[in-house]
């Protein structure tokens, strides 16, 4: 079996752990550090419900290794909110009930944050080519989108 | 996903990584993973050792020569590629770029993993055929350079060998390009693609008909011409969920137009 010792940063805290080779990042992150609000939904890398932000850029965790992310920072959706204050974004998907399962909501807010750092006042097109990657079931994306709009200045 | 069991290794340079590759019959390179984590998910693959490239700093980067040749690393990602001042030379390459799946796909997503995987549908293959792209292949039997009619071998094959890599793409310079795609879904998986440039003569390339791209050199960009030569290439796609082997066989024409017609539009 192959180990390897992996240190990450998750929404500043610094991690160190021994993983297989063949684990992928999103296990290691729900399964063995327990910070389970990414989310599994397809695992073919379709759905965009495991996104997170690795060293400052969007990717999709079930298809990258765990191994590959040593010394990386990484942010989840648990760090988004400031204790019980959410971010605006979040607040916003609450206001515009851009939710309704709220199963791909964690990576839908984490590709609109890399949005939003990268283009503060995206255009409605903008918003939908981000989060193309990310799939809804129930929502029809309708608020999602204003949701995001909303915070845009 | 639990994947087979692998090992794992992060050579710090080319050399090293093709010593990994070569040392073991069962190693496989891994690029942006964007098709190969699925695939050994699905084990439709399942190598004994990825030799991970992500570290080595000289597979990636574009540079514009002053005769306008655009060579770009292997590991370069697509959204360094849409980025990129330099690509701009060959506007082509990020327009096409920026339609593959989405965000996530594209920033981890490679260049040189999307030839290299040859998969039938995907966008580079033709696209690079058309636009006269050569490719760099390394490995202890010395470096070659290789065009994209001698690269595309098969389904899932290229002329990079075992215990080799794919270092670099190099593009002359040109403009007179054109993409055309039937897609599932915007920016989808294509069901049928169509590449074509025109810097000089006509080349016209189809994806997605074939086991590799297939190459067709009508005498215009006129419609007709372009018809005449598809059908001339006697081509046999297959059926699938998405579409019949006719069906695509008149997507392979419609798109094989348009593409023809948007490179003469740009010469």
């Amino acid at each position: 079996m192959s180990s390897h010792f992996v240190t990450v940063t998750i929404n500043g805290v610094e991690y160190e752990r021994e993983v297989e080779a063949r684990k992928l990042l999103i296990h290691f992150v729900r399964d063995d550090l327990d910070l389970t609000g990414s989310h599994i939904g397809c695992d073919t890398g379709n759905c965009g419900a495991c996104s997170m932000i690795v060293d400052g850029t969007l990717v999709k965790s079930c298809m990258m290794l765990a191994v590959q992310a040593d010394g990386a920072t990484i942010e989840t959706v648990e760090g988004l909110a400031d204790g019980d204050q959410l971010s605006p974004l979040q607040q916003s998907f609450s206001e515009h009930h851009a939710l309704q399962c709220g199963y791909c909501t964690p990576g839908m807010l984490m590709s609109a944050t890399a949005l939003l750092r990268e283009n503060p006042s995206p255009s409605e097109d903008e918003i939908r080519k981000a989060l193309q990657g990310n799939i809804c079931r129930c929502t029809g994306y309708w608020n999602i989108f204003e949701a995001v709009k909303a915070v845009a200045k | 996903m639990l994947l087979r069991e692998v090992e794992y290794a992060k050579p710090a340079s080319v050399a090293d990584a093709l010593s990994l590759l070569a040392g073991n019959d069962g190693a496989r390179a891994l690029a942006g993973g964007q098709t190969l984590i699925n695939v050994m998910k699905a084990r439709a693959a399942s190598p004994d050792v990825l030799v991970d490239l992500n570290g080595l700093d000289d597979l990636k980067g574009i540079e514009l020569a002053g005769d306008g040749t655009l060579t770009i690393g292997a590991m370069t990602t697509y959204t360094e590629l849409i980025e990129s001042a330099e690509a701009k030379a060959r506007p082509i390459l990020a327009e096409v770029v920026g339609t593959i799946a989405d965000v996530q796909v594209r920033n981890r997503g490679t260049v040189g993993g999307n030839v290299c995987a040859n998969d039938p549908t995907n966008h580079l293959p033709p696209l690079m055929t058309a636009i006269g792209a050569r490719f760099h292949i390394v490995g202890a039997g010395g470096d070659r350079d290789v065009s994209a009619e001698e690269f595309f071998l098969g389904v899932y094959m290229t002329a990079v060998g075992p215990g080799e890599l794919l270092t670099k793409i190099t593009i002359p310079a040109g403009k007179g390009d054109g993409f055309a795609a039937i897609t599932l879904g915007v920016d989808g998986t294509c069901i049928c693609n169509a590449a074509a440039s025109m810097n000089g003569s006509l080349r016209v390339v189809l994806g997605c008909v074939d086991a590799v791209p297939v190459l067709l050199e009508p005498a215009s960009a006129d419609e007709d011409a372009v018809r005449d030569a598809v059908r001339a290439a006697g081509i046999d796609p297959p059926s699938d969920v998405h579409a019949s082997a006719e069906y695509r066989l008149h997507l392979a024409e419609v798109l094989a137009v348009r593409a023809a017609r948007q490179a003469e539009g740009r010469t």
